[in-house]
């Protein structure tokens, strides 16, 4: 249909120009107009804008922070070690002429730029601290210097860094190595060291029980020998009251309690000589 | 999207048929097509992919209720009890839709980006990291965040959940790096896990100069499993665990050893003590009675002096010449050869007499044992005699 055509193309001619005139700028994008590739204006609010179409054109940038992880790199400790470092930056572009007339606006580029810089910077850094401070060391400190190796980026490139941290700092296999080494060693030492206090508390209880029998023991032997004494003391004095009566008759009475005690058993032979005390009757009725 | 019919397989094909219903939800730009292309079909009676329609009052009207439709599908927003609504219009943010069904100007003008700020959602990171006194340690650590601010979260990080496990390896890294083996494996690990909670929330919304992050995420929880030793030097670990429980072990042996020995030995010494007191009561009473036998015999010794020796001398040498075998040698043929089978003789005497033996109360050399069956003998006796007289 004609007239309906005649309506449309124009309609679509507006459209499209309309399409060309406008942009929008999102809360997290900075935007730069170029007015045949020269920079016209870069200060943007987010919202909708106007360009002239065709002459202008628009470039958008992040306003975010942006991330740069780079691959876990090896540095060189002060005492000669090697680490792998895993570290990442957080950075952000805070004048977009400068980053566009740096890198033109390629936010790759821009990370490998920054890559370079930041890692020269750690590794100076690392090179003069032990493992034990980078590890233990104040995260603040590292920053701290190399913020300051990037402090001219901003001029340069029109970046800034917020943010530098390490993510990961190991050892290469073959140092873990030595360290797990290290850490049986050092268990082993705790161990050993558990064991023998162990065996010395044991060892002192034990003695310490030895003694204490021992000793109960002794004073029970002392007393006992004591109060044997005593009572042999008092027998003994009973015994010498009673003897000292007739000293001759205990010699005889005790001798033949002693002779009858001493062939008490069935065992003994006896050679007799007919000529004892004892059998003088015995050959003669007379007893001469 | 559903405009792009690919021209295949439709052909010739009755619209409503061969569409798969499993596509997942229905869509309104493809219900408007069904609609459009059903319209086509009813009205025209032409194929549904002919989309020049020779009609001219149609296609306005047709395009109309469309553009209503679609109007109607697109102000409309269902925002969950979860969510936020961030609206954009024209790129700048203007305002936040709180939960409930909202109605916003069309999609060229005003965009709404959903936030999900309820879900909890939670990132773990396990590895292996350097403690302070450099050993090797394997730490797990579960995160738990949600978004707290929709427009922070969506405007000044890229990538904020990257950024949030970023920042967690960071900050356990961190964490652990400042802790000693001992203490990140034993006690440290409620302090460290709040530690890493404060500094990664810190490090995520730190509106200081340093580390602008700003990043509208809140960190809810942070737990740790417990620290474990790297499975190279678990084997050293568990045995210093064993030879602590070793060290106890061999206390408590001693202690049994202690505990066993010296009641015994208390209770030796209580013997010793009672047996020395028995001895000393047996020895006087053993001294009283042969002292006053001895006396009692001297008393009458002393009546008849030669008698008694004399009885006393015979009865003596016939008790021991009762019990001994006896060979008489006449003093003549004393040098004389003699052959005695002492042997035979002793032989001959254990076979005639067993447990024959002579009993004497007044010897003096009584042993233990002797006096206490004799005592045994008469308390038995005195036992029997109580139960005939009852």
């Amino acid at each position: 249909m004609p007239t309906s055509q005649k309506i449309i193309i124009p309609v679509i001619i507006l459209a499209v120009l309309g399409y060309f005139s406008v942009f929008t700028v999102k809360e997290y994008e900075q935007a730069i107009v170029f007015e045949f590739r020269k920079i016209k204006r870069s200060d943007f609010e987010p919202g909708l804008h106007f360009k002239m179409p065709f002459i202008n054109n628009v470039q958008k940038f992040e306003k975010r922070l942006l991330n740069l992880d780079l691959e876990p790199q090896r540095f060189l400790t002060s005492e000669k070690k090697d680490v792998i470092v895993d570290y990442y930056v957080k950075w952000r572009i805070i004048d977009v002429v400068k980053f566009y007339t740096a890198t033109r606006g390629d936010v790759i580029y821009a990370n490998g730029l920054l890559g370079q810089r930041i890692s020269r910077a750690i590794r100076d850094e690392f090179g003069a601290r032990t493992v034990q401070e980078v590890v233990a060391g104040e995260r603040s400190q590292i920053l701290e210097v190399v913020k300051k190796s990037t402090s001219n980026l901003p001029d340069e490139l029109g970046i800034f860094v917020e943010d530098v941290r390490t993510k990961r700092i190991d050892l290469p296999a073959e140092v873990s190595n030595s360290v797990y080494e290290r850490m049986r060693a050092e268990r082993n030492r705790v161990a050993k060291d558990f064991r023998a206090r162990g065996f010395e508390a044991a060892e002192r209880i034990e003695a310490n029980a030895d003694r204490e029998r021992e000793v109960i023991l002794a004073n029970a032997y002392r007393d006992s020998e004591i109060i044997r004494g005593e009572g042999d003391a008092q027998a003994t004095e009973i015994y010498a009251a009673a003897f000292n009566n007739d000293r001759e008759f205990y010699s005889l009475y005790r001798s033949l309690n002693a002779y009858q005690n001493s062939f008490s058993g069935n065992n003994d032979i006896m050679l007799v000589e007919p000529e004892s005390d004892f059998f003088k009757y015995f050959n003669d009725k007379q007893g001469r | 999207m559903g405009w792009n019919e690919p021209p295949d397989g439709n052909k010739g094909k009755d619209p409503w048929g061969n569409r798969g219903n499993g596509d997942g939800p229905p869509d309104l730009d493809e219900i408007v097509r069904k609609m459009q292309k059903g319209f086509g079909g009813m009205f025209g009676g032409k194929k549904p992919t002919s989309m020049n329609n020779n009609n001219a009052g149609f296609p306005f009207f047709l395009a109309i209720i469309i553009l209503i439709g679609w109007l109607a599908y697109d102000m409309t927003y269902l925002i969950d009890e979860q969510q936020r609504g961030v609206v954009l219009r024209f790129g700048e943010h203007v305002d936040t839709l709180e939960p409930g069904l909202r109605i916003r100007l069309p999609r060229p003008i005003e965009t709404v980006e959903k936030v999900n700020i309820g879900q909890v959602r939670s990132i773990t990171h396990k590895a292996l990291m350097l403690t302070q006194d450099e050993n090797i340690v394997d730490v797990e650590v579960a995160v738990q965040w949600r978004i707290n601010d929709p427009t922070q979260y969506l405007f000044n990080v890229y990538a904020p959940a990257a950024t949030l496990r970023q920042v967690t390896e960071s900050v356990i890294r961190e964490v652990i790096g400042k802790s000693k083996l001992d203490f990140v494996l034993t006690e440290g690990r409620s302090q460290i896990a709040e530690t890493i909670k404060t500094i990664i929330q810190q490090t995520l919304d730190d509106e200081n100069a340093t580390d602008d992050y700003e990043s509208g995420i809140y960190i809810s929880a942070v737990e740790t499993q417990p620290a474990k030793p790297p499975d190279e030097v678990k084997a050293a670990f568990d045995d210093a665990i064993k030879a602590r429980e070793d060290e106890q072990r061999v206390v408590n042996d001693a202690e049994a050893y202690r505990n066993d020995i010296i009641p015994k030995a208390r209770g030796a010494a209580a013997r010793l003590r009672e047996e020395a007191t028995a001895y000393q009561a047996r020895v006087i009473a053993k001294a009283e009675g042969e002292a006053s036998r001895f006396e009692a015999l001297l008393t009458e010794y002393r009546r008849a002096p030669e008698v008694t020796r004399e009885r006393l001398y015979i009865d003596a040498m016939e008790s021991v010449l009762t019990n001994t075998s006896k060979v008489l040698i006449n003093g003549d043929n004393a040098n004389s050869l003699m052959y005695l089978p002492i042997d035979k003789l002793i032989e001959k005497r254990q076979l005639r007499s067993s447990g024959n033996s002579v009993s004497d109360f007044s010897s003096s050399s009584g042993s233990n044992t002797s006096l206490s069956t004799k005592l045994d003998t008469v308390k038995q006796r005195v036992e029997e005699r109580m139960r005939s007289m009852r």
